[in-house]
């Protein structure tokens, strides 16, 4: 029986990206057949494609950004996704289809009309419905080698470390200043990182957090005196603004797992799209 | 020679934004004021304001400007 690279090596598809460069491609069709035939996991299909220097062909246009070794660190991660509203929504489906591997969702949260408005995963029929059911489902439709452990619960003290304590980074998209402490205590004593996006109206910022950085206090001040609702309370939440910060977040994550790139640790990220004022200040 | 009073680029972020409609831009100070105090004078609700730049650099109420700064001031920000 010939081994699972030899397959690969011998199916993978000799392809050019749009600007003529070649490479080996290994289509979605092709690696469900693998997984079945081996009996694993289409992501251990996946990486040891990555290992053979084959580009399966649903990651081919990251592969002008991503090394293989970049690649199968994403396939290899498990990101932490807290609040899985307009941010978390939109961060897992941008982490679903990078190719990150694992995904640990926490929220404990249901659907209701006013969420219509920015969060990706609402949807009319899905009106009432959990919202980490939603994401679960919706992960496993863009990326079913995506694992995906939910936890349909409101994010608290008691639980949470134990929750995050296997990610390598988490992303904070929660709704009140109260509940960020709360994650950010624990992935620091798990010692994780943590980026972290906020918005209210047209407004949104974003940082990235590590255990031996400051932190909220910085930004929020004294855990003990913070109001729970910032500036959204009067504001709401516009979805352009909540899916530029999404996207940042999502960036912050690739580079703290891949170690490239510039952070915006000990940074805010600001952004108000009234005006297309885009500054990042030192906090 | 007219001596002229020295302005600051004021900037209202977020929430704040509609305490701005009354106050003229480029906004003039008299120099050696604090933001705190000049927060007070425009009428800004200073409980509101959680952050404070002054030319990209954190800063805080006892901050004094002498003209020409670029003042950002934030309000919390929580929503997700």
């Amino acid at each position: 029986m010939s081994s699972l690279q030899d397959k690969l090596k011998k199916i993978a598809k000799p392809l050019k990206l749009p600007d003529g460069s070649p490479y080996l491609s290994l289509s979605l069709e092709k690696t469900s057949a693998l997984a079945d035939e081996f009996g694993i996991g289409k992501s251990s299909v996946e990486t040891t494609a990555l290992g053979e220097e084959i580009t399966p062909e649903r990651y081919a246009r990251n592969m002008k950004s991503f090394s293989f070794e970049d690649q199968m660190k994403l396939l290899n991660a498990n990101i932490g996704v807290v609040g899985l509203g307009g941010l978390g929504g939109v961060v897992c489906e941008i982490l679903a289809r990078l190719g990150i591997g694992k995904l640990t969702l926490i929220d404990g949260d249901a659907f209701q009309d006013s969420n219509l408005n920015r969060q990706f995963l609402c949807t009319e029929e899905g009106m009432g419905g959990s919202k980490a059911g939603a994401a679960a489902g919706r992960i496993k439709k863009i990326n079913s080698s995506v694992a995906v452990q939910a936890y349909d619960e409101f994010i608290n003290e008691q639980s949470v470390l134990e929750q995050i304590r296997s990610c390598d980074a988490v992303a904070d998209c929660l709704d009140t200043i109260h509940t960020r402490f709360i994650l950010e205590r624990a992935v620091k004593t798990a010692g994780i990182p943590l980026v972290s996006g906020a918005v209210s109206g047209s407004w949104g910022q974003a940082t990235t957090i590590f255990p031996e950085d400051t932190g909220f206090q910085s930004i929020y001040g004294n855990r003990a005196t913070i109001p729970d609702k910032g500036s959204e309370a009067v504001m709401g939440c516009l979805a352009f603004v909540v899916t530029l910060i999404a996207s940042i977040e999502s960036s912050e994550i690739v580079k703290v797992i891949l170690k490239k790139g510039a952070l915006l640790r000990n940074r805010l990220f600001v952004a108000d799209l009234t005006d297309n004022i885009f500054e990042i200040f030192h906090i | 020679m007219t001596s002229q009073k020295p302005f600051i680029d004021l900037k209202l972020f977020a929430a704040l934004k509609r305490f701005a409609v009354k106050i003229p831009d480029p906004c003039p100070i008299s120099p050696g004021i604090t933001v705190g105090e000049l927060l007070h004078t425009l009428g800004i609700p200073v409980d509101q304001v959680r952050l404070i730049f002054i030319n990209g650099i954190k800063g805080d109420f006892s901050s004094v400007l002498n003209g020409n700064e670029r003042l950002g001031i934030f309000p919390s920000v929580g929503g997700g």
